[in-house]
């Protein structure tokens, strides 16, 4: 499964997505500047984690209009794997290609911690390697993570299945208090129609090793592995 | 010609920094503060004098990337 992490101006996460791809996972991976037209030769695409351009504006809106983007979201149209972590998941509501939008913390403060997520459906290239359920420790580290959409797009997404994890506490419940940013519906990361599309505040590449506390979030990328055999060869990418 | 736009978050968005300034405001003993939203304020200069072009543009602008349509509204001025 190839792997192609882009880097922003501010982007800080890129690192860790690179190392536990390709060191710790073993893929092809590489990176892919943000000037850069066209993507190459890359099954999965990793928007990453970070403060591009230093958030300015608005978290993400200044990087959705990068050329990398452009080709995102063409390899996003064709049916490629795109996962936002963080920065990304905001990077990804302002190009639309995911609905609905990151907004301030409801506590105003950024919040560091790790926290618990339930996965709420194995339907997709995402979560397939987890259990229905199942409650996967990982960290966050955000200011601007409450995700917001208007009530009609809340119940569509929940209709059709596309909010795929869900801030809970260690058993499991989805509750307030559980909630470590106000997101409506607790709500910590979605897909698009396609189920094509990922993103989530949670940093999976920060749980990727038993060492750095917890080895849950391997499981996402895992599972974008396990969804590799299935995915469609890339149209008009050149290495 | 300058175009003056104000940013506001929608009603329907929690606005947590508002909330906070207004706290901050009747702790300063400020009475009768009935609600407090945060904004932001945005000027651009631009060159031409077709007001009514030059609106279009602008207004595209905004919707595009000075403010997020799915948080926020604005007002834009031209003068």
């Amino acid at each position: 499964m190839k792997f192609g992490i882009i880097q922003f101006p501010g982007s800080n996460c890129d690192q860790d997505a690179y190392h536990v791809l390709a060191d710790v996972l073993g893929q092809p991976t590489r990176y892919i500047w943000h000037k850069d037209n066209t993507l190459g030769d890359v099954d999965c695409v990793v928007v990453p984690g970070g403060f591009s351009y230093g958030d300015y504006l608005r978290t993400g809106a200044i990087a959705r209009f990068s050329p990398a983007m452009k080709a995102v979201i063409e390899h996003a149209k064709d049916g490629g794997l795109v996962i936002g972590i963080c920065n990304g998941f905001q990077i990804l509501c302002e190009a639309h290609l995911l609905p609905g939008a990151l907004i301030r913390n409801r506590e105003l403060k950024f919040v560091c911690d790790h926290v618990y997520i339930r996965v709420e459906t194995t339907d997709s290239p995402f979560t397939n390697a987890c259990r229905r359920d199942q409650i996967l420790r990982i960290p966050i580290a955000h200011g601007e993570g409450s995700y917001f959409a208007e009530r009609q797009m809340i119940e569509q997404l929940e209709r059709e299945d596309r909010v795929l994890v869900r801030y809970c506490d260690k058993n499991g419940n989805v509750t307030d208090a559980a909630n470590p940013n106000g997101s409506l519906e607790n709500i910590a990361g979605v897909c698009n129609e396609g189920r094509n599309v990922f993103g989530l505040m949670p940093h999976p590449e920060r749980a990727s090793e038993k060492l750095l506390g917890s080895d849950d979030g391997r499981l996402i990328l895992e599972s974008i592995l396990r969804a590799g055999a299935t995915v469609q060869p890339q149209m008009g990418a050149n290495a | 010609m300058k175009a003056k736009i104000i940013v506001m978050p929608k009603r329907t968005v929690l606005d947590p920094q508002g909330k906070t300034v207004k706290n901050a405001l009747e702790s300063m003993s400020f009475k009768g503060i009935k609600d407090v939203r945060v904004g932001k304020f945005i000027e651009v200069e631009l060159t031409g004098d077709d007001k009514a072009e030059l609106e279009k543009k602008m207004d595209k602008a905004c919707h595009d990337l000075l403010s997020n349509p799915v948080i926020e509204e604005y007002t834009l001025e031209i003068k």
